[in-house]
């Protein structure tokens, strides 16, 4: 899967760490760091950090598309 | 004619990939064509001189979300050579030629590389801006050299020495300003960096050049040559010097595009040699220089992640011929850093500020709201670890708040505006 | 001209069971000045540009209860030195930075996601076990018998509360909830019954943090009596106290109203309780959609510090401001057709747990209560129904919810 958040958007609510523990966590006092590439057994937990986000900052892809070549 | 026209986006980084998915997204329905010179898909890039650096992020597992059932083509790998507009064409270097009727620009930048071409080509001699670039760097960092020398104590210099640090590897950090990312927050503010820096056990060294890197009978680095004497070891250096637009596939294009960026209107038109717009080519991004109402000192072009964002989507809209009501493009300003665990941001622009105030918290506990002035006007915030307060500068830059903004709020001491002590001239390592 | 006697009206109970359209006539106003000096905020603009300034403080405390004495010593000194120690100790929801951000700091610090994570497994026995009690009921009252148990029952087990005294808190807890009502800061008489409760329940728990230090177990105040943070040192008996109190009693009385009115407008949305069977993968979004539809809190009291601008309004400074999140959420500039429940609502930046700095800090543990509860609602009640709608409401207007919510049903599954 893919994820990325805005973090400009970002507030440091915390809520993805407690809804996808295993994939997003703050380090200091605001910080966020997350995993860009997690598996695709988390998906569930990573729509509900997507769901709780306060701000909707993140963003997921559950099954990326195979980029297309010229063909 | 609109329906089947064909469009094409150059750089496939994340204002191309966003402006891309604005396009169809805004009813383009012909062909899509995305040509990026990295053989990649469209990936993050903060995490490079961040995360990747110290092994918690792999190079190859940041690739961007994209929506899906866009249907569109990818030239990746492909290197855009020139433009022809009589033509309206693009030419890769292959010397391949894609015809389009609509056009976007996101080629955006590239690492300034070391001046000395010689001493840039020493093995262990790295910049951090692509995929690749990160890669090679973070195996050298995981082989565990002795000391790593960053030349350059911008946003990029100053992550890079903090994810060393991070993996305990011993840095040296020389910028010739007196104090990190003082050209961006000047020294009062950037003096808090300098105290994180110190703190993390970084020997950074303000007011400090590199006259010159040695090399090894084997080709690869081992010192620097300080210009003021003195000399440090080092089997990795990281050119940390800023970026370059690339805008040199433009020239003799008849657009208006040099070192600065490639230049555009308030809609992301690009603009011709005479100023005129060029019907059905827009640029956003990194490589975009435009009139933004808050730059008092003429056009700019901002190196912001979410600028990227939304300056492709306002140029998607130009270029789908949905501009109407909407206005030029004027998003606030904003970017984030983050360095030994502190959350930096900032909204709006300090450039040419005369005045700073800490209106929350305080410098000392490294937790605080420094709002800069300029002429009178609030024009800049920067937030440590107070992220929760920006939106609240940002309305009041966005209104042209008399300085300082926001008197008596919470957590405010006795504050006096100082002066924020930018550089006099942008110094050059 | 904006009725300033609106705000009036959204506190009298005949509202309780529908107060948007009075949220609606409020909106036209986004800033309104009521007739006893209060601003009430209720657009989402006005609101998002408040919540975020911080010359709003959360500090707007009434003076203390306590009538002249006569006594100058009394009167000029030791009465008001007391109320300058008990506004000290105030738990971090009245408190501004930088006391609020460190008193949050030292409850973060152990509420983390391992914790919240560890509660999982219990959260879904206890509501299991709740609805195996109900078995062979033909009527249930959601409240007593569900919603109320459940929230009350996992406070309790996360902070280490003995179970037998639940008892006891409960009546403190409504007691104490009523201090986030607005008229408690005219009404001498509830205010002196909140301050004698709070001081029963906080001996009750100055006894209880004892025994923690004693003899520690592996629960939240243990972990707050104990721990001392690196940077801020470990926190002092009082405001450790006034926050086990405040994380008690939020723990009490808000998922309690989520839970219960998740189930009123599921029953009253009947397509969408036939989706969450089908599908309990919709509960995250439909949870969110709940917290923007029918939120817990209504609204949070505040004060300016200084004259502000907002709205064509000017805000003095010293004004009471009512934050009327409840009406943000339902506002049409930000919210497409707002007062329909969409639980498929993209981009739903709701004001169900606040915003900013006081942003609910339980509300990990509260979206997790609330995804058990409905979800295991609404695959084992065997054809709900309401039996009464509008059912009767408690008598807060901020912390708005149903009293009961009695049901027929046709047993559990």
């Amino acid at each position: 899967m893919r994820v990325v958040v805005d973090l400009n958007r970002c507030q440091a609510y915390a809520q993805c760490c407690f809804a996808a523990p295993d994939s997003f966590a703050i380090h200091g006092l605001e910080v966020l760091v997350y995993d860009p590439a997690p598996p695709p057994e988390r998906r569930r937990e990573i729509e509900r950090a997507v769901q709780a986000c306060p701000v909707r900052a993140i963003r997921f892809e559950a099954v990326p598309e195979a980029p297309r070549d010229r063909g | 004619m609109a329906e089947a026209s064909r469009a094409i986006v150059v750089g496939a980084s994340l204002a191309g990939v966003r402006g891309a998915e604005a396009l169809r997204r805004e009813g383009h329905r012909g062909p899509i064509t995305v040509v990026g010179e990295e053989p990649h898909p469209p990936y993050d890039r903060p995490p490079l001189s961040k995360r990747v650096l110290t092994g918690e992020a792999r190079p190859d597992g940041l690739a961007l979300p994209m929506h899906r059932g866009l249907d569109l083509t990818w030239r990746l790998g492909c290197r855009a050579a020139g433009l022809d507009l009589a033509a309206r064409a693009v030419v890769l270097a292959s010397g391949e030629r894609l015809p389009f009727d609509r056009l976007l620009i996101a080629t955006g930048t590239r690492a300034r590389p070391w001046p000395d071409a010689g001493e840039a080509a020493l093995a262990g001699v790295h910049t951090i801006r692509n995929r690749d670039d990160a890669a090679r760097l973070r195996a050298a960092l995981a082989a565990g050299p002795a000391r790593v020398l960053i030349v350059g104590a911008g946003f990029i210099g100053c992550e890079a020495a903090s994810a060393c640090r991070t993996i305990g590897l011993p840095v040296t950090l020389v910028d010739p300003n007196p104090a990190p990312l003082a050209s961006v927050l000047g020294t009062r503010v950037g003096s808090v960096v300098q105290g994180l820096l110190r703190q993390a056990g970084v020997d950074y060294r303000p007011g400090t050049r590199v006259a010159a890197l040695e090399g090894d009978a084997s080709g690869r680095v081992r010192a620097a040559r300080l210009a003021g004497g003195g000399t440090v070891a080092a089997e990795v250096v990281v050119a940390a010097l800023g970026a370059v637009r690339n805008t040199e596939w433009l020239a003799g294009a008849g657009v208006a595009a040099d070192a600065g960026g490639v230049s555009c209107d308030g809609d992301c038109r690009v603009l011709d040699t005479h100023g005129q717009p060029v019907a059905g080519v827009v640029a956003a991004g990194d490589v975009a220089r435009f009139p933004h109402p808050l730059a008092q000192d003429g056009p700019v072009a901002f190196e912001h992640w979410g600028h990227a964002v939304e300056q492709a989507e306002h140029a998607a809209r130009t270029l789908a011929g949905r501009s109407d009501g909407h206005g030029p493009y004027a998003a606030m300003p904003a970017f984030w850093s983050s360095q030994f665990d502190v959350n930096i941001k900032s909204v709006g622009l300090t450039n040419g500020a005369d005045a700073v105030a800490v209106t929350q918290g305080s410098l000392a506990e490294r937790r605080f709201v420094a709002v800069y002035g300029r002429a009178g006007r609030t024009v800049a915030a920067v937030s440590f670890d107070s992220t929760r307060w920006l939106p609240a500068y940002a309305a009041r830059i966005e209104a042209g708040d008399a300085f300082p903004p926001i008197v008596g709020a919470t957590d405010q001491g006795r504050f006096a505006p100082a002066d924020p002590g930018f550089p006099t001239r942008p110094a050059r390592t | 001209m904006p009725d300033p006697m609106l705000f009036s009206a959204v506190k009298d109970p005949a509202h309780r069971p529908n107060p948007y359209p009075l949220y609606a006539r409020l909106r036209e106003t986004p800033v309104a000045r009521q007739h006893d000096g209060t601003c009430v905020v209720t657009t989402h603009a006005a609101l998002r540009a408040l919540v975020f300034d911080p010359r709003i403080s959360s500090e707007d405390l009434p003076d203390a209860a306590h009538a002249r004495t006569g006594n100058p010593l009394k009167d000029w000194v030791i009465n008001p030195l007391k109320d300058r120690i008990r506004r000290g100790h105030r738990p971090f929801i009245f408190r501004d930075p930088p006391d609020h951000d460190v008193l949050r700091r030292h409850v973060m610090r152990q509420f983390t996601p391992e914790r919240v994570r560890a509660m999982h497994g219990r959260v879904d026995a206890l509501v299991a076990d709740l609805l195996d009690r109900q078995r062979d009921a033909r009527t249930i009252d959601l409240v007593d018998d569900f919603s109320y148990p459940l929230p009350v029952t996992v406070i309790c087990e996360l902070l280490g509360v003995p179970r037998e005294d639940e008892p006891r808190f409960h009546g403190w807890a409504t007691q104490l909830a009523t201090a986030l009502e607005p008229d408690i800061r005219q009404d001498a008489a509830a205010l002196g019954r909140n301050i004698a409760t709070f001081d029963e329940i906080a001996a009750y728990m100055q006894d209880l943090v004892r025994a923690k230090r004693r003899h520690p177990q592996d629960d939240l105040l243990t972990a707050l009596a104990t721990h001392a943070d690196p940077k801020v040192g470990r926190m002092g008996d009082y405001d450790l106290i006034a926050t086990a109190i405040l994380l008690l009693i939020a723990g009490h009385e808000t998922t309690v109203n989520l839970i219960t009115n998740g189930m009123l407008t599921l029953l009253r949305f009947p397509e969408h309780l036939a989706r969450l069977r089908a599908d309990p993968e919709i509960a995250p979004r439909l949870i969110e959609e709940l917290l923007r539809y029918e939120p817990p809190v209504h609204f949070r009291t505040r004060k300016a510090l200084a004259d502000i601008r907002l709205e064509g309004t000017t805000i003095p400074a010293g004004a009471p401001v009512v934050l009327l999140f409840a009406s943000g959420s339902r506002d049409p500039a930000r919210f497409r057709d707002p007062d329909r429940f969409d639980p498929d609502r993209e981009d739903n930046q709701h004001f169900g747990f606040g915003a900013s700095l006081h942003f609910c800090v339980g509300a990990p543990l509260a979206r997790l209560e609330a995804e058990a509860a409905l979800v295991a609602l609404a695959r084992r009640l065997r054809d709900p129904r309401l039996i009464e709608d509008p059912p009767p409401y408690r008598p807060g207007a901020s912390l708005r919810g149903p009293e009961h919510l009695r049901l027929a049903i046709d047993g559990v599954a």
